[in-house]
C-alpha cells in the first residue's frame, strides 16, 4: 500500500506536535522514524493509525484520502500499528485477543479461528499457542501476537513503535526476519519508529527524522550514523561555568543492583553519586530511568546486589522508610502523584507535619503555609486548592514541601512543562540544596536541560545504562550515539 | 470557597423531585397523594409513641452513617456495613447469653463485643482489599452474607431456644442484659446518648485530627497521599475498623432495644440505608443526622399508611429509593460546580 501524508497538523496548546509534515511511503520497504524525545514520531504515527484526529492535512492511501475515527477503522482500511505496550487483556486466552477487535460475523468459530492462529503464526516462525494465558506471555510474545492479530485483520501498512525494547535477542531477530519477509515476500509497507540506529540501519531501506514537529531531513540507508545523530539532534547551547564540586562523600552507591518491572528488567546497575552533586540521566522515555529512580526511592524492590546511602544500606528499604531517611522523590505528574486535588496548601503542609499530633494543628499550619507560599513565590493562598495553582505554582509548592535537610532529591522531569522563569528558580533551588551536601538525581527528557545542569550523565537505553561522561567535556553528537544505544 | 445557594439547598432538591415522582406515580394508581403522604405523617408522628419509635429506628441508622462518613472519606465504599451490623449484634447476644452480671456491667460488655464484632468484620474486608487486591464491595457483600448464615446457624443452632429450633431467634434476654427503655418504648435514652458521642467523634475526626486529614487524602489521591508519607494501607484498614465498631454498636443497639433477642435479619437492611443517607446528605457531616432521621420517619410511617389505606408500606422504600436515584442523577453539587468551572474555563 502506497501511504501518503500530506501537511499534517497536530498542536496541543501552544506546543505544535506535527508542523506541517508530508511524507510518502512506498509498498515493499521498511522505512525508519527517528527523532529525540518530543520531536513528533509518536503523534505522527498515532494519527496514521486512527488514535488521533490531526488538526490539518490529509492521510491518503492508494490515492484515495481517508479520515479514521479509530484505531479499528484504521486496522480496516489496512493501517496497522503495533504499540510498545501491547494493547491485549491480560486476563484474556490467547485466542480470544485474537478474535477480539476483528470485524466478523456475531458467531465466532473457535476451532478454525485457533487453527488459523497456529498456521499464521508458524508462516513467520512464532511459537504461538492460542489456548494460553496472556499474562503467561512474555513481552515479545505479546507482541507477536498483536503483530499477527494486525495482519489477520488485513494491515497493508504495519507501525512498529520501539519494538525492540524489553524483548530477548532472539525475538528481536524473529521479529526482524519477519518484517523483512512481511516488506518482500508479501509487498507490505513498514514503519519502524525507533531511536535505535543500529536497527534502523540494519533494517531499513530509508529513513526519516524529525525534530521538534518538523521533517528534518531523510536519508537512503545504510549512511554514516555522524549524519543521523546530527539531523536528530541541534547543536547545544554553549554550558554556562559553574562551581566545582569540592566535596568527594558518596551519598549513594548502587552496586550491582538489579531493579525489574513486568515491563522491563534493567541490566545490573553500577553508579556513584557524590554529595552535592547533580547527576543528570538522558534517554528515550521508558528506557529504564524511571526504573532507577523509583528504586532508589523506595518505590520498587532491589532483586539482587546493593545500594547505599552514605554509609547506611537501603536494600530493603521501603518507600516511607527511605523519606524518614532524607530521601524526596518527586514524581513527573504534580497532580496524580504527590499533590491532592481538592485538598488546600495549608491541609498539606498539615499532612507532611512530622511533628503533628493526634489533632492537626491548623493555626501552625497555615502560618507555616503563608510563610513558605510567599517565601517560595507561589501564586496562591493557604486556603487554595491545588488543582487551582498552575503547573509552575503545583511545582514550587512541592519544593516548599520539601524537609529542610535532605541527602537526596530524586526528580523526574522536574521543569517538564514550566516556563523559563519558573525552570530557572527550580534551579536555583537545587542549587541552594547542593551547598548544603544533598545530591541530586533527576531524569529529563530535555538534552539542553541534561548537559546544562548537571554535573555528570548517564544515558539509559534499553534497559542499559551507559558510561558515566562528564557534562562539561560531553557534546550533543557523543550524547547522541548513547541514546541510540551504541557504547 | 463559599458554599453556593446550590450548595445549601442541595438535599431538599432529590427530596422534592423524589415527591413529586411519586405522587405521580400514586396518581397513576388512582390513589390520592394527599391521603397517602399525610397517612405517613400521621404514622411517623402521630402519637408520641410512633415519635419515640422513629428516634429508636434513627439512632442505630445514625451510628451507621457516621461509621460510613469514616469509610467515604477514606474513598471506600464500605458495604459491608450490613455484616458488621450483624456481627455487633452477634457480639452483643454472645455476652447477654452467656454471661449474668449486674446489668451496667453486662450492658458495657455487650457494647464492647459488638464494636468488636463489628471491627473484626470490616477488619477482614479491609485485610482482603489492602493484601489481597478484593475490592471492599465484592468483600463485603461475601461478607454480609457471611454474617446471614452464621446468625441462621446459631439461631437454629447452639443458641436455639428450649422449645425447639423455629429459625426465628434466640430466647428473650433477662432484664439487666437489656439496654433501659424510655417508658415502655423501644427508645433506649442510653443508646442516644452513644450515638450522640459516636456521631461527635466521628465530626471532631473529620474536621480537626490529622487522622481525618490523612483519610481525605486518601479518598482523593490515594497515590498522592501515599508519596506524601500516608501509609496508605494501614490507614484504610483503620478506617473500616473504625466504621465496623460504630454498625457494631448499632447492631447492639437492634438487638438490646429495638429487639430482645438475636433474629433472622436482625439489620433490617440499616446499613444499606446508611449508604443512602450519606449520599443523599452528599457527604455533608451535619447534614447526616437529619437526612437519617427522615428516613426514619418515612418509613416508619409508611408501616401505617399500609394499615391506613390499601397502600403497601414499600411505598416507603419507593419514595426513599427514588431519592437516592435522582442524587444519583442531578450528581452532587460538588461536581456540579466542577462542571461549571470547566466549562467557565473551556
Amino acid at each position: 500500500m502506497r501511504v501518503e501524508l500530506q501537511n499534517i497538523r497536530k498542536h496541543f496548546g501552544e506546543v505544535r506536535a506535527n508542523d506541517d509534515i508530508s511524507l510518502i511511503f512506498e509498498p515493499g520497504k521498511i522505512y525508519g522514524l527517528l527523532g529525540e524525545n518530543g520531536a513528533g514520531k509518536s503523534t505522527l504515527m498515532k494519527i496514521l493509525s486512527g488514535f488521533q484526529k490531526p488538526d490539518g492535512g490529509k492521510i491518503i492511501l492508494d490515492g484515495k484520502a481517508r479520515r479514521f475515527d479509530s484505531p479499528a477503522d484504521a486496522l480496516a482500511a489496512g493501517v496497522g500499528m503495533l504499540y510498545q505496550e501491547p494493547l491485549d487483556m491480560p486476563p484474556f486466552l490467547v485466542l480470544e485477543n485474537y478474535l477480539l477487535g476483528q470485524r466478523r460475523g456475531f458467531a465466532v468459530n473457535a476451532r478454525q479461528a485457533a487453527k488459523d492462529l497456529r498456521e499464521l503464526g508458524k508462516k513467520y516462525g512464532f511459537d504461538i499457542q492460542p489456548e494460553e494465558h496472556i499474562r503467561d506471555l512474555s513481552l515479545g510474545e505479546r507482541q507477536q501476537l498483536e503483530l499477527l492479530r494486525l495482519l489477520a485483520g488485513g494491515a497493508q501498512l504495519l507501525i512498529l513503535d520501539e519494538p525492540t525494547t524489553g524483548i530477548s535477542t532472539e525475538q528481536k531477530v524473529l521479529l526482524f526476519d519477519s518484517m523483512r519477509k512481511l516488506a518482500k515476500d508479501e509487498g507490505k509497507t513498514l514503519i519502524l519508529v525507533s531511536h535505535k540506529l543500529d536497527e534502523v540501519q540494519d533494517l531499513c531501506s530509508q529513513v526519516f527524522v524529525l525534530r521538534k514537529g518538523k521533517l528534518v531531513g531523510e536519508a537512503k540507508l545504510p549512511c554514516p550514523n555522524e549524519l543521523l545523530v546530527n539531523l536528530m539532534f541541534e547543536k547545544l547551547p554553549p554550558r554556562r561555568e559553574r562551581a566545582s564540586r569540592e566535596q568527594k562523600q558518596v551519598a549513594l552507591e548502587l552496586k550491582d543492583a538489579v531493579v525489574a518491572t513486568p515491563r522491563l528488567e534493567l541490566q545490573p546497575l553500577n553508579l556513584t553519586v557524590y554529595a552535592g552533586e547533580v547527576f543528570g540521566l538522558a534517554g528515550l522515555e521508558g528506557s529504564g530511568q524511571e526504573i532507577l529512580l523509583k528504586a532508589c526511592a523506595g518505590l520498587l524492590p532491589i532483586r539482587s546486589g546493593s545500594m547505599q546511602l552514605g554509609h547506611q544500606p537501603l536494600d530493603q528499604l521501603d518507600y516511607h522508610a527511605a523519606r524518614a531517611g532524607g530521601i524526596s522523590y518527586m514524581a513527573a505528574g504534580r497532580v496524580e502523584e504527590g499533590l491532592v486535588a481538592g485538598l488546600t496548601l495549608t491541609e498539606h503542609m498539615a499532612l507532611v507535619d512530622q511533628e503533628a499530633g493526634f489533632f492537626v494543628d491548623w493555626a501552625g499550619s497555615r502560618a507555616r503555609t503563608k510563610e513558605r507560599v510567599q517565601h517560595f513565590q507561589v501564586v496562591g493562598t493557604s486556603e487554595s486548592t491545588v488543582e487551582q495553582l498552575s503547573g509552575g505554582n503545583q511545582q514550587r509548592f512541592l519544593f516548599a514541601m520539601l524537609p529542610s535537610s535532605l541527602k537526596l532529591i530524586l526528580l523526574e522531569h522536574p521543569t517538564r512543562g514550566l516556563d523559563i522563569r519558573s525552570t530557572d528558580w527550580i534551579w536555583q533551588q537545587l542549587d541552594e540544596r547542593r551547598k548544603d551536601g544533598t545530591a541530586i538525581l533527576f531524569i529529563s527528557a530535555d538534552l539542553d536541560e541534561v548537559v546544562e545542569r548537571s554535573d555528570r550523565i548517564a544515558v539509559f537505553s534499553g534497559g542499559r545504562m551507559s558510561r558515566v561522561v562528564d557534562a562539561a567535556k560531553t557534546n550533543a553528537e557523543e550524547l547522541g550515539h548513547l541514546i541510540g544505544g551504541e557504547q | 470557597m463559599r458554599p453556593g445557594w446550590l450548595d445549601r439547598i442541595w438535599p431538599l432538591l432529590p427530596v422534592l423531585a423524589a415527591l413529586a415522582f411519586t405522587s405521580v406515580l400514586l396518581l397513576l394508581f388512582k390513589a390520592s397523594p394527599v391521603v397517602a403522604f399525610s397517612a405517613m405523617l400521621e404514622g411517623a408522628f402521630g402519637s408520641s409513641e410512633r415519635i419515640l419509635n422513629v428516634i429508636a429506628f434513627w439512632i442505630p441508622l445514625l451510628l451507621c452513617a457516621a461509621g460510613l462518613l469514616i469509610t467515604f472519606q477514606a474513598g471506600l465504599w464500605n458495604i459491608g456495613i450490613e455484616g458488621q451490623i450483624i456481627l455487633g449484634s452477634i457480639g452483643a447476644t454472645w455476652v447477654a447469653l452467656s454471661l449474668e452480671l449486674a446489668a451496667p456491667l453486662q450492658i458495657t460488655l455487650e457494647i464492647l463485643a459488638a464494636m468488636a464484632g463489628g471491627a473484626l468484620w470490616a477488619g477482614i474486608a479491609g485485610w482482603l482489599k489492602t493484601r489481597g487486591g478484593v475490592h471492599e464491595i465484592f468483600g463485603g457483600l461475601a461478607l454480609n452474607n457471611l454474617a446471614i448464615i452464621l446468625t441462621n446457624y446459631l439461631i437454629s443452632g447452639p443458641w436455639q431456644p428450649p422449645e425447639g429450633g423455629s429459625f426465628r431467634g434466640t430466647v428473650p434476654f433477662g432484664e439487666h442484659a437489656l439496654l433501659p427503655l424510655f417508658d415502655g418504648s423501644r427508645f433506649s435514652p442510653l443508646a442516644l446518648i452513644l450515638a450522640g458521642t459516636a456521631f461527635s467523634i466521628v465530626m471532631i475526626a473529620l474536621r480537626n485530627s490529622t487522622w481525618g486529614l490523612k483519610l481525605k487524602a486518601l479518598g482523593r489521591n490515594s497515590r498522592s497521599a501515599f508519596l506524601l508519607g500516608v501509609s496508605s494501607n494501614r490507614e484504610a484498614v483503620l478506617a473500616m475498623m473504625f466504621c465496623g465498631a460504630l454498625a457494631g454498636l448499632g447492631g447492639a443497639v437492634r438487638v438490646l432495644s429495638w429487639f430482645d433477642s438475636l433474629r433472622q435479619s436482625i439489620s433490617g437492611g440499616i446499613g444499606y440505608l446508611a449508604l443512602l443517607v450519606v449520599m443523599l446528605a452528599a457527604y455533608r457531616v451535619l447534614w447526616v443526622p437529619f437526612v437519617a432521621f427522615f428516613f426514619s420517619a418515612v418509613l416508619n410511617g409508611a408501616i401505617v399508611l399500609q394499615l391506613r389505606t390499601q397502600l403497601h408500606s414499600s411505598l416507603g422504600d419507593i419514595l426513599t429509593g427514588v431519592m437516592v436515584l435522582f442524587v444519583l442523577l442531578l450528581g452532587d453539587p460538588i461536581r456540579l460546580r466542577g462542571l461549571r468551572r470547566a466549562k467557565d474555563d473551556g
